[in-house]
């Protein structure tokens, strides 16, 4: 999120859309309730079902499954022809001034630059024009016709409230309603949120779904202020900090990066991470890549990470891939290629797509290692179950080792909410039997692995040997000695760069923040961006202050947000090019001529001045991006492509299936399933009595939702004799599973392309193990193949067909 | 003094007939007999009040738990019930009905106690020490990594690279664990490393 | 202590505290012909439902299995989101489901209200209840079941206009909401009103409930619900339970939501069994007799039991009224 949950009441109007925050983010929600009755504020939705959310929202229109980029395109174009635009914001904080390459464009559904045996472009030309003094080109009048701005007009140009219609199945009258609301927050006196979630991500255009409603904030002038901005509601307690600590295969934490066997040495790695600004005078944050990385290394290695070693960088391992990530580590496990896999708190049986794939994967392992406070179906995987889990026990060769682990009554540290809130908790309760802390766990594994290493030698064991772990109790460190090595320390006494007579920090001491970070190996940090989480003034995040001078929602006393205490991002963009608030009445922070001040830590150095330096400060522009140069894989401008099962062809280009650049592994192509097998547009969401695979242990919300089902609509139910209560089966390419039929009024029929599209409701929350009735979920049918840019899968949009059926038989 | 009354002893007794009714035949006693009105005893009363963050979604409900015993004392601690901290300014005590039910979560019939194997092939999972599990999983990791490392790539370069085995991290675990699980998995050169985030 | 909360939004105490609401509080108490006049009254409280804010998520009765350490079974889907099926002993509470289209509009509404005890001002399961000291009311208008004293006859049941008591089948006893009188005891508001995310449950004296209504209500009229009302039917003489609902003008499309709720007739008159008197004019089988013919509510009894009420009231002299006839191990 760039803004927090407490901030939402400061919103006029609050669009959930790739979202349903009233069912999965119930008490986050309460301040769409609060903006509702203390502001008068206006709650449209849009999703294929009448959700819970929907349910007190003042507007909802429906739209089909997969095609928001079309629908939020038609919006920015509405905005565009209307004269809707908070035009000094768009002008002076994005890039819509910028001159692009002469060689970019777009034709056919297809930017410059595609190979189609490679799916993939060739990006280069999408970038802007250097000028001779190294500085991106700009045009300030936006007459230019190679400048952002009139790309974009051009680009969003098919995307009319007809094609909206056709490709959507949202009615034209309906979409303008909205594309109506919506616009009025072009206003700098009227602010707009986005609250999303899975809704967006898990597309095979996952990332520009997100991308298309971020482009449609900046030109309303809706990021960085309160009220307003992108917010990503975010699925687990800890989803945020996993991702910020860096748990994923690509990223060292604070959003470094994990090399490829392309940066063959540190310098190499060093040389594309200068991040030199590419306008006058621009902050560029990331010039700063250097101290983070190598404190960090300085955090692993400690003395073994020297600067003749190159700060250790050789002990990382380098990418040959862009990323191992959950898709292609299971489609190499089916190949045979993987012997051993841990699954800690994580069941990936119910969570991934075409679990047929998944079982047989696990089946192809020697082992299995899981840490979990509950039984799952993961650990169980092995064991028949009738058609809930019909597998042939005694062929399948994989040990499995289940560990039982603490959960989080028992346990001490913190977690980092979508706002970036990280609360410190602390345990309450006695772990049951002999489970045991998840930190204790991994000190084991790695204490014994390293003494392996050091009796018997083996391949490269030197980062394993020399990684820090100088804790009092080596058995199991505690949350507070990590929370201070995330923190960060000086390892030498830090002087002023400035004033070597001056000493800013003592050696051994902790960092007050990331701004102290050297990048000489004098500092080490486990992770920058939380830096000052615990400084020597102690738990930062256990502060409980709960006062918000002005109520504005800040609350800046409790607990620590990263970066630096922040609570809103961009919040710089709250002010005119004068630094005045746009919206005196909702400031958040205010240049007094000689610095800044206000609510919040602002998001900018406090004395750079404010027509002089840009509230983007990450970006070497130091505006936002409405054109995204290179860095998104399948385009810089947001396009209309279909899920890859899809129940009507790509209106716009009917050649194209799915995103043309995600990624596909071969076994999988054969398991797409087309309409004229599988008519109906399928999707999977989350109920609000339960919580993942989790709750289904829990007999109080296994009463509240019992058992697995799926939603139709009367028209559908009707047309396939099914019955309310009735069972059903629903089968894909991939699967086929049996459930209760849900018959409601709250789905119905989309017409696309003159085509009536029935949609099919999967809610997943439903296995083999626990105290709710066994169920099957949604994940026995979804295709294995995901976002082009973060390979988040498919989830929301594939094809199935539905019969009625007779119950399953299982034990 | 509890009257033990169910309808139908009730409707026996109002059988004998109009006339000779009284309330001492109804079985009734007197109307003084009658438990007097009460409300149930406040059962937090003498409880030991921690706070917490609900561990579902990430709103971060803040959370009082209320449990028997002290573990921050070094007792044995039972936890009797949990609900909303109105101190908190996100959910200002409330729950959705997920937190308000994680005590049942924390108590459910489906919580782990000890490490279990499932040797190849067979149909359950055996009772094992933490000794034998975790110097299972060294052995194995160990034996995986000194077969399949890979080192260089074929230019040479120095790639450090283990890609046989895989590691699913959690997204409930704290910053610290998170951390701590990091420096094991990279350090050990582990290239399949996601965690829910990716999904 | 205040004499009664103000507020549900307040972190319970741990430290011992005496109860704030018993014997000296009563105004009522079924069975029981005379009552001392309470020597202090109490605020009187209420909890206040805004159906238009409620998203359905069933907190309320997630809290209220929590705090009353009830256990409901895991039931089945049957087509529907109300689970369980109904209101019983384990489940005092129930979010009930309503896909409405308004006729007006054409646009469909998910109406969703939280079903549960009322606790009116005037009871007609109090009324009702021929065991003395069963179920009572508070100063403060709570009406709570003393399960001690329940005889399970289930008359409650058939008193109540909103159909709201269930008798259990291991115990025999009637249950229903206490509104949490052992939180309120202390100072606290009711458990699922501390629990409700978007706060369409809220509680407090009567006086601020209204006035909070009287705001939300506004606020909807503002969006176009020019039939908002508040929904404290004069009928049960107001209620301690009250919504705020869109469609004021028609209740009954919140899943049966009786439009203008009364006491029958039948329990009016009559005054409830022990009032002496009554009790010999009438006779306790003429009464149930009565009850159970012209109450057309539905009935928690099981069939058992109304197969020996039947026998009984057609034909008095066929039971002996032995010494054992109130037995405890006659409980069924």
């Amino acid at each position: 999120m760039t803004n927090a949950w407490t901030d939402i009441k400061n919103s006029d109007l609050v669009v959930v859309m790739g979202g349903n925050a009233a069912e999965a983010h119930p008490c986050g929600f309460k301040w769409v309730t609060e903006a509702k009755a203390h502001r008068g504020a206006k709650l449209i939705v849009v999703d294929p079902r009448y959700t819970r959310t929907a349910s007190v929202a003042d507007y909802y229109a429906p739209i089909r499954q997969g095609t928001d980029i079309a629908f939020l395109n038609g919006v920015i174009k509405y905005c565009i022809d209307n004269d809707k635009v908070q035009w000094e914001y768009t002008k002076n904080f994005t890039n819509a001034a910028y001159i692009v390459k002469d060689g970019f464009g777009y034709k056919d559904g297809l930017f410059t630059g595609y190979d189609e045996t490679k799916r993939d472009y060739d990006r280069s030309s999408w970038d802007y024009v250097i000028g001779d003094d190294g500085f991106a080109v700009v045009d300030m009048t936006l007459q230019h016709p190679r400048c952002v701005w009139n790309l974009l007009k051009e680009h969003v140009s098919i995307y009319t409230p007809e094609m909206v219609e056709r490709i959507c199945g949202t009615p034209k009258d309906k979409f303008l309603k909205v594309a109506e609301m919506m616009a009025e927050c072009s206003s700098p006196t009227k602010n707009m949120t986005s609250m999303y979630a899975l809704g967006w991500t898990q597309h095979s255009s996952g990332s520009q779904n997100i991308r298309t409603m971020a482009m449609l904030q900046l030109i309303l002038g809706n990021i960085g202020v309160r009220g307003g901005g992108m917010n990503a509601l975010r699925g687990h307690s800890n989803i945020q900090g996993l991702t910020d600590i860096g748990l994923l295969s690509h990223l060292l934490p604070g959003y470094l990066n994990i090399p490829t066997e392309k940066e063959v040495d540190f310098p190499t790695y060093m040389s594309t991470r200068g991040f030199k600004p590419l306008r006058p005078g621009q902050t560029s944050y990331w010039q700063n890549y250097k101290k983070f990385f190598v404190s960090f290394q300085k955090a692993m290695w400690g003395a073994a990470a020297t600067p003749e070693n190159n700060f250790a960088y050789d002990y990382l391992p380098k990418l040959d891939v862009p990323a191992y990530d959950v898709l292609r580590i299971f489609e190499m496990m089916d190949e045979g290629k993987v012997n051993g896999y841990f699954c800690q708190g994580f069941n990936p049986v119910l969570a991934f797509p075409n679990r047929g794939k998944i079982t047989r994967s696990l089946s192809k392992l020697k082992w299995l290692v899981t840490m979990d406070p509950l039984e799952t179906e993961t650990s169980h995987f092995w064991e028949n179950h009738g058609d809930y889990n019909d597998v042939d026990t005694a062929s399948i060769q994989t040990e499995v080792i289940q560990l039982p682990t603490t959960c989080f009554a028992e346990e001490e540290g913190s977690l980092t909410n979508s706002g970036r809130w990280i609360q410190w908790h602390w345990p309450a309760g006695s772990p049951p039997g002999e489970a045991q802390h998840d930190n204790w766990i991994m000190g084991q594994i790695f204490l014994r692995m390293r003494e392996l290493y050091r009796k018997e030698g083996g391949a490269f064991p030197d980062p394993i040997l020399n990684l820090s772990w100088d804790y009092a109790n080596p058995q199991e460190p505690t949350a507070e000695e990590l929370a201070k090595e995330i923190n960060g320390r000086a390892i030498t006494q830090l002087t002023d760069p400035t004033d070597p007579t001056k000493v800013q920090v003592e050696a051994g001491k902790l960092l007050v923040n990331f701004s102290q970070l050297r990048d000489d190996g004098s500092t080490s940090s486990g992770c920058w961006i939380y830096s000052g989480c615990w400084n020597e003034h102690g738990n930062n995040m256990a502060r409980r202050d709960n006062h918000d001078p002005d109520d504005t929602g800040a609350y800046l006393n409790w607990t620590f947000a990263w970066p630096l205490n922040r609570r809103t991002l961009y919040n710089r963009a709250s002010a005119d090019m004068n630094g005045k608030p746009w919206d005196p009445a909702r400031k958040i922070i205010e240049w007094d001529g000689s610095k800044w001040s206000g609510y919040d830590v602002p998001d900018i150095a406090p004395t750079a001045k404010p027509q002089d330096v840009g509230p983007f400060i990450m970006n070497q522009e130091g505006v936002s991006r409405l054109f995204a140069r290179g860095l998104m894989r399948d385009g810089p401008f947001p396009a209309h492509y279909e899920p890859f099962e899809t129940p009507i062809p790509n209106v716009l280009n009917p050649k194209i299936r799915g995103n043309p650049v995600a990624r596909v592994f071969q076994n999988d192509v054969k398991q797409f399933g087309t309409a004229d097998e599988f008519p109906y547009a399928a999707t999977s969401y989350r109920l609000t009595e339960h919580f993942h695979y989790w709750t289904k242990h829990n007999p109080v919300n296994a009463a509240l939702q019992p058992e697995f089902f799926v939603e139709i609509s009367e028209e559908l139910a009707k047309e396939k004799g099914i019955e309310l209560g009735g069972w059903v089966r629903v089968w894909s390419k991939r699967g086929s599973i049996k459930a209760k039929a849900v018959v409601t009024k709250r789905i119905r029929p989309l017409m696309c392309d003159g085509k009536a599209v029935h949609v099919v409701g999967i809610p997943l929350h439903w296995g083999f193990m626990g105290a709710a009735k066994k169920g099957f979920g949604p994940n026995s049918l979804t295709p294995f193949v995901g976002d082009a840019n973060i390979e988040t899968p498919e989830y929301k949009a594939f094809l199935v067909n539905i019969e009625p059926t007779t119950a399953p038989v299982g034990v | 003094m509890n009257m033990e009354l169910s309808r139908r002893s009730f409707l026996k007794v109002a059988g004998a007939g109009v006339a000779g009714t009284t309330l001492g035949s109804m079985g009734f006693g007197d109307a003084e007999a009658a438990v007097a009105a009460h409300v149930r005893p406040f059962k937090l009363a003498t409880t030991t009040e921690t706070r917490n963050t609900c561990t579902y979604c990430s709103v971060a409900c803040g959370i009082l738990i209320y449990s028997k015993g002290d573990v921050r004392k070094g007792e044995t601690a039972v936890i009797t019930h949990i609900e909303g901290d109105a101190d908190h300014p996100t959910n200002r005590g409330t729950l959705c009905p997920k937190g308000a039910a994680l005590k049942d979560f924390v108590h459910a019939p489906t919580r782990l106690k000890y490490p279990m194997i499932r040797k190849a092939g067979t149909d359950k999972f055996e009772r094992a020490s933490w000794d034998q599990a975790l110097d299972r999983i060294a052995r194995l990791m160990k034996d995986d990594r000194d077969a399949n490392f890979i080192a260089k790539n074929e230019k040479g370069v120095p790639v450090n690279r283990w890609t046989t085995v895989g590691f699913l991290a959690a997204s409930a675990t704290s910053n610290e664990t998170a951390y701590a699980t990091y420096k094991v998995v990279r350090s050990a050169g582990i290239v399949a490393f996601d965690n829910q985030a990716r999904v | 202590m205040m004499d009664s909360p103000r507020t549900a939004v307040s972190n319970p105490p741990i430290q011992p505290m005496d109860s704030n609401l018993g014997e000296r509080d009563l105004i009522r108490r079924s069975a029981t012909a005379s009552l001392p006049k309470p020597e202090r009254q109490l605020t009187p409280v209420a909890k206040l439902i805004d159906v238009s804010k409620c998203i359905g998520c069933k907190a309320c009765q997630s809290a209220c299995i929590e705090w009353n350490d009830t256990h409901p079974a895991v039931g089945e889907n049957v087509g529907v989101y109300t689970n369980p099926h109904d209101l019983s002993e384990n489940m005092f509470t129930l979010m009930r489901f309503t896909e409405w289209v308004n006729p007006e509009t054409d646009n469909l509404e998910w109406l969703i209200r939280k079903d549960g005890c009322m606790h009116c001002s005037d009871p007609g399961c109090l009324k009702a209840c021929p065991a003395p000291g069963a179920i009572v009311q508070y100063s403060n208008g709570i009406v709570d079941f003393v399960h001690e004293n329940c005889i399970g006859c289930g008359y409650c049941v058939k008193g109540c206009p909103f159909n709201i008591p269930r008798i259990s089948k291991t115990d025999r006893r009637a249950y229903k909401c206490t509104l949490c009188s052992d939180r309120v005891a202390v100072g606290q508001g009711p458990a699922c009103a501390k629990a409700c995310p978007t706060q369409a449950i809220v509680f407090g004296t009567k006086e601020d409930m209204k006035k909070h209504a009287d705001e939300r209500i506004a606020d909807l009229k503002s969006r176009g619900y020019a039939n908002a009302g508040l929904y404290d039917p004069p009928g049960v003489g107001g209620t301690h339970v009250m919504y705020v609902l869109h469609h004021n003008d028609k209740p009954h499309i919140y899943a049966d939501l009786p439009d203008q709720p009364k006491i029958s007739a039948v329990v009016q008159s009559w005054k409830g069994v022990t009032k002496y008197a009554g009790l010999a004019v009438m006779g306790l089988a003429a009464a149930g007799s009565i009850l159970h013919g012209i109450l057309g509510k539905p009935n928690r009894v099981t069939d058992e039991d109304e197969e020996g009420a039947e026998k009984l009231t057609s034909n008095p002299s066929a039971t002996d009224p032995g010494a054992d006839g109130h037995r405890p191990e006659e409980r069924v």
